[in-house]
Parts: C-alpha cells; sequence; structure tokens
C-alpha cells in the first residue's frame, strides 16, 4: 500500500518566489524515498509542506488514506527530525520524548513504556534524565530520533538530520538511521544535499531542481541512468565529465578526435562519461589527454586533466603508476550517455 | 614506547599551563585602585549615612553628619518601624514596606507579565500592523510618566481607581523596553523550537507556556531585578495617586518624616536616615539574590 502520496503539489511563496512547481511523488509502504537536490531547489518546502509546517499553495498531500492539506501539523500522525535537533533545552530526555504524547493526553503508563521502549532502541535510557546541553551532538541527534519513534507515526520526516555532525559520526548515524527505519518498517523522507547520503541510504531516490523533478529512481538507476544532465552530474563523486561532442551517426568526435559509434542521432550533443569508466590505453587507438593535475585519495587516484579545451577527470587505482605528460586515454562506447544540448535530456541511443 | 607516545607524555605539561596570578603586577595594583575608589565613591555617603542615623537628631541637627557610632541605633529603628506616625496616626514603618513591597512587585511582575505577552504576540502571530504596532509601543518611552501624568490621573480617577493597589500599579506596567527586550529575546528562539512544538502538538497557549515561558527566565530575572527597583523607588505617581496614609511607600515616608517634624522641633533627622537605610535594604536583597540566577542563565547557555 502507498503510505503517502503527494498529488502535483505547488508551493508558491506571497513573495511570488516558485518554490516548488507541481511535484508528483509516493512513498510506499516501509519504503525510504531521498529527496536530493542542491540548495534551493525546493526538497525542504515539499518536506515541510508534508509535515503541515508550510501551506500548500496547490495539488493535494495524502496520508494514510487521508487528505491531509489542511490538518494542523500534531494531527497528521507524522514526525519529524530537524537539522538542528531543535531539542527543548530546559526539559530533560525524558521530558522531550514524553512531550507530545502528554499534549496527546496518552495516559502516563503508556508514556513510560513507549520512552522507555526507544531509548532502549536508541541507546540513551542512561541519558533520560540529562539536558540536551550536556549531550554530545550525536546523542542530541539519537534524542530526537527518539522523540520522532515515540510518536509511533505513519511516517518519519528527516530534515537534513546530519548535517550538524563531523564527518565520522555522519557516516555511523546514517547507517543507525537505515537500520532503524528497516526495523520499524515505517515510510521516511529524508532530504538531504549530500549526494552520498542519497545514495547510501534510499530505496527510491528523487532529484529535485529548481521546484521539480528531474527523476525519480533507485540508486542504481539514478547512478547509471541518469535522465537529464542535471542528475548526471549532481549523482556521483567525482562528478560524471560533461564533453561537448558531435555524433554522426557512425563517429562520436570530440575536438576533432573521433572514436566509431554507432548511434541514430546526429548533431551536436552533450557526452556524460564516468572518471571510473575511463582507462589510460596504449598505443594509438584513444584520445589525445594532457594530464594537469593529480589528487591520491588513498584508494584510488583522480587525474585532472583536458582534451584538446575540455576539463576531463578520470579515476584510476592508486597502485598503476602516475602518469603524466600527454597519454591516451579510451572507454568502452556503451558507457557513453549522451543528452541534448540545448534541453539537457537524455538522448536514449 | 614509540615515538609518538613519548612525545605527547613530554607535550603534556605544556598542554595545561597554570596559570601565572601576579598579585602586585602592576597592572592589578592599578586595577584595584580604580576599583577602591570606586567603591569608595558609591559606599561613602550610605556608610555615612548609616552612622549618622545611630545618632540623637538634636546632635545631628548641631554638628551635623557623625562617622562614629551613637547610642540611639536601636531605638531610632525600633520608632522607625513601630511608631504610628503620620497625621492620621494609622501608618507604621512595617505598613509602609509592606506597601513598597506590593507596588515593587506588583510593578515588576506586571511589567514582565505584560511584556511578554505583547512581545509574543508580535513575534509569533502574523496581523496586520504587527511592526506598527511594535513601533507604537516603542515610541512610548518617549513619552514617560511625568508628560502623561495629568490625563493618566484623569483616566485613574475616573475608574475610581484612587487610593487602590490597583491604581497605583495598574497605568504603570506597560513598558516598551520590556517588550523590546522580549522581542529581541524570542527572535532568537530558534524558528525549529517552534516547529517541534507545534509537531508535538503545543497549542499557541501551551507553547508559551511550556517553552518560552522556562527559556524567558533568565531574562525574566534581569527585567525583574531592574523593574523592581524602579517600582520600590517610585515616587511621584504613588504622590499623586494616594491621599490615604495606610498606602503610603517606604519612599514617601522618609519625606514624612522630615516634614512632620517641622515647625518649632527639630527634623528627626536620625529616623529619616534610618528609614532611607530601611528602603534601600530590599532592592538591594533582590540585586544579590536574582544576580546569581543571571550570572547562571548567562554562563549555562541553554539555546
Amino acid at each position: 500500500m502507498t503510505t503517502l502520496k503527494i498529488k502535483n503539489v505547488k508551493k508558491v511563496y506571497p513573495n511570488g518566489a516558485d518554490a516548488v512547481k507541481g511535484v508528483s511523488v509516493d512513498v510506499e509502504d516501509g519504503e525510504l524515498v531521498v529527496f536530493v537536490g542542491p540548495s534551493g531547489c525546493g526538497k525542504s518546502t515539499l518536506l515541510r509542506m508534508v509535515a503541515g509546517l508550510e501551506s500548500v499553495t496547490e495539488g493535494e498531500i495524502e496520508l494514510a488514506g487521508r487528505i491531509v492539506n489542511e490538518l494542523e501539523p500534531a494531527d497528521r500522525n507524522i514526525a519529524m527530525v530537524f537539522q538542528n535537533y531543535a531539542l527543548y533545552p530546559h526539559m530533560s530526555v525524558r521530558k522531550n520524548l514524553a512531550y507530545g504524547l502528554k499534549n496527546r493526553k496518552t495516559p502516563q503508563a503508556e508514556i513510560d513504556t513507549r520512552v522507555s521502549e526507544a531509548a532502549e532502541l536508541l541507546q540513551i535510557a542512561e541519558f533520560l534524565d540529562r539536558k540536551p546541553s550536556q549531550l554530545s551532538g550525536g546523542q542530541r541527534q539519537r534524542v530526537a530520533m527518539g522523540r520522532a519513534i515515540v510518536r509511533h507515526p505513519a511516517i518519519f520526516l528527516f530534515d537534513e538530520p546530519l548535517s550538524n555532525l563531523d564527518a565520522k559520526l555522519r557516516n555511523q548515524m546514517r547507517l543507525e538511521i537505515k537500520k532503524l527505519q528497516r526495523r520499524l518498517k515505517t515510510a521516511a523522507i529524508y532530504v538531504t544535499h549530500d549526494q552520498v547520503e542519497a545514495m547510501t541510504l534510499a530505496d527510491r531516490i528523487v532529484v529535485l531542481n529548481a521546484g521539480q523533478i528531474e527523476q525519480i529512481g533507485t540508486p542504481a538507476e539514478i547512478y547509471s541512468n541518469p535522465a537529464t544532465t542535471f542528475v548526471a552530474s549532481f549523482i556521483g563523486a567525482p562528478p560524471m565529465n560533461m564533453l561537448e561532442a558531435t555524433t554522426t551517426g557512425e563517429s562520436l568526435e570530440i575536438d576533432g578526435q573521433s572514436i566509431p559509434y554507432s548511434v541514430k542521432h546526429s548533431g551536436r550533443v552533450q557526452m556524460g562519461l564516468r572518471p571510473e569508466r575511463i582507462k589510460i590505453v596504449n598505443g594509438e587507438a584513444g584520445f589525445g589527454f594532457d594530464v594537469t593535475v593529480l589528487e591520491d585519495l588513498g584508494a584510488t587516484r583522480l587525474v585532472h586533466g583536458h582534451i584538446g579545451g575540455q576539463e576531463i577527470t578520470l579515476a584510476q587505482d592508486a597502485d598503476l603508476p602516475a602518469p603524466s605528460g600527454h597519454i591516451k586515454i579510451g572507454f568502452q562506447p556503451d558507457d557513453v550517455l549522451l543528452f541534448d544540448e540545448a534541453t539537457g535530456q537524455r538522448i536514449l541511443t | 614506547m614509540t615515538t609518538t607516545e613519548l612525545e605527547q607524555s613530554a607535550s603534556v605539561p605544556h598542554a595545561k599551563p597554570a596559570p601565572s596570578r601576579k598579585t602586585f603586577g602592576g597592572v592589578r595594583i592599578y586595577d584595584h585602585v580604580v576599583l577602591w575608589f570606586g567603591v569608595f565613591l558609591m559606599m561613602a555617603p550610605l556608610v555615612v549615612a548609616f552612622t549618622t542615623s545611630s545618632f540623637d537628631h538634636v546632635l545631628i541637627h548641631r554638628q551635623g553628619m557623625q562617622f562614629g557610632w551613637g547610642d540611639q541605633f536601636s531605638q531610632t529603628y525600633s520608632t522607625v518601624l513601630n511608631q504610628q506616625g503620620g497625621f492620621t496616626g494609622e501608618v507604621t514603618g512595617w505598613l509602609m514596606t509592606q506597601n513598597s513591597f506590593i507596588l515593587g512587585i506588583g510593578f515588576a511582575v506586571g511589567k514582565i507579565v505584560i511584556s511578554m505577552l505583547a512581545a509574543y504576540a508580535i513575534v509569533y502571530f502574523r496581523f496586520p500592523f504587527a511592526t506598527l504596532a511594535f513601533w507604537i509601543i516603542f515610541m512610548t518611552l518617549l513619552l514617560p510618566l511625568e508628560v502623561r501624568i495629568l490625563p493618566s490621573y484623569e483616566v485613574v480617577q475616573q475608574l475610581g481607581l484612587l487610593n487602590t493597589y490597583t491604581g497605583l500599579i495598574l497605568p504603570l506596567i506597560a513598558s516598551a523596553t520590556g517588550t523590546f527586550f522580549f522581542r529581541q529575546f524570542f527572535k532568537s528562539v530558534p524558528n525549529e523550537l517552534l516547529e517541534a512544538a507545534r509537531i508535538d502538538g503545543a497549542n499557541a497557549w501551551r507553547f508559551l507556556i511550556d517553552i518560552l515561558v522556562p527559556l524567558s527566565k533568565t531574562m525574566m530575572a534581569a527585567i525583574f531585578i531592574i523593574m523592581f527597583v524602579v517600582g520600590w523607588n517610585q515616587y511621584l505617581w504613588p504622590t499623586l495617586m494616594t491621599t490615604d496614609e495606610t498606602y503610603f511607600t517606604l519612599v514617601r515616608g522618609i519625606k514624612q518624616v522630615m516634614q512632620n517634624m517641622i515647625g518649632a522641633d527639630i527634623p528627626k533627622y536620625n529616623e529619616a536616615l534610618a528609614m532611607a537605610m530601611l528602603a534601600m535594604i530590599p532592592p538591594v536583597a533582590v540585586i544579590l539574590i536574582f544576580q546569581r540566577m543571571f550570572i547562571k542563565g548567562l554562563v549555562e547557555q541553554e539555546k
């Protein structure tokens, strides 16, 4: 069944800013959907509309079978985890967890059970009587999640919950969020601008840009079959190389150098190529490539350089000898993705 | 032990250098001189007033302010507190102290409540001309009590509130300063806290009581300190508002002591000074008590 249906939702702010321009997404039961996009793409606005913190200008939001457009956040059966945790600073952890339940007139015995359950699950039982100011960032994040869990909501809403943590803790918490969500089998929307978080956490990714959906798909689909140049360059690190090229039907030409390439399209195109799909080749077949900078990342090495006037990056195993000067690079025609030069839409070959 | 461990253990003493305290360094002596000079300026008049209050009024009249310790201390202070004074003979020092407390606390608490509610409305509710409303409130800073005292008196008189505590307190409790402080504070409270509370099912009232009021404790303490002292020291308004002597405050009592004795008799300087000393104790106590809370609030950043 579907937990959440977002139907052609639009948001126009009173000052005329067009934040969300007609978005439709479904979130299935128990699914973790990640909204990803650059800042200002409308992902947070969309989440806040689901939460009820922003009004919906147009369209419908249906949660667990009922339209919630006009409902107060408290009546929507959602729970939200904020970027800055938004814990009540003057309340103990226990009171923070219990506050929402208390406002709902939940019986005290029930509150106690739920709080200790959540505390157990998140390993914060020993901090229950501390104030948030006495906790570390990771612990506060757990409390914020605990506050969401005790509500037994229909859907969890995460608004960049890991942005305030340091890199190591972020990786650890990311894994924990995923495990927790799997265990609770509750649907969740997770908003982030970090494509690594999106790739690792998501059952499905929704890539947003300028208030519109660019693509919806599993991480693997998004990675290997990006629908637009935006998705192609946004997902993946290091980002996909984007080159200006020309197809003639039988060949692909980059800055005067060409390889045989059979495609129905002919004319100028944007050519996408993942850095890890490019190989350094010996011999004559291949594109001439001038190395400019090397970046060693431990396991892999990034080689920056250019083909003619166009910047290009390739990733290679760090064990291989470091290239320098003018070399030849090659790639499989299957790894080349073509996009329309004007619209950025994928040209299926 | 590896090299790094060696280095670490060697560097430990350097990691936390003991704070050097040069008590007799030139700078510190200079600091203390300035400090003591300030203390002297502030405290000397009080000390002289206190010592003088322990002498006989005739002696004071003849010889001026005294620095020693007289023999009239307990007698003077018990007279001031217990003697039935004033025109009607119904008012004692204790009663005036009580009135001062009612005025001071009512004034401070009233100001906190009113300005907090006003700031809450301005910051958290979208209503037409909210900014204008704020600036109108702010502009009342330009209209102190002395400027609007006649219309204020007229209103209070027509409401029949002359010679009541309500009349004494109510017209004074609207506070632009308080509203401004609370507004600035509320604006600094992260918006997510409001959103979290909304998701947690707190309505506007609950959010104010459960979240904002506890968070504002230090603000409230600070405003209470200032406003209690201001309220306690009110002179002009109570003088105008109350003709019934049972509503007299200590600050008015000081003048009363001097005034009543004018005539052939020598003014009772000692009693006036004793009353001034007594009138000073509660504001000082309030500052000392709330100051600790105030500093604690500043150190433990809760937001």
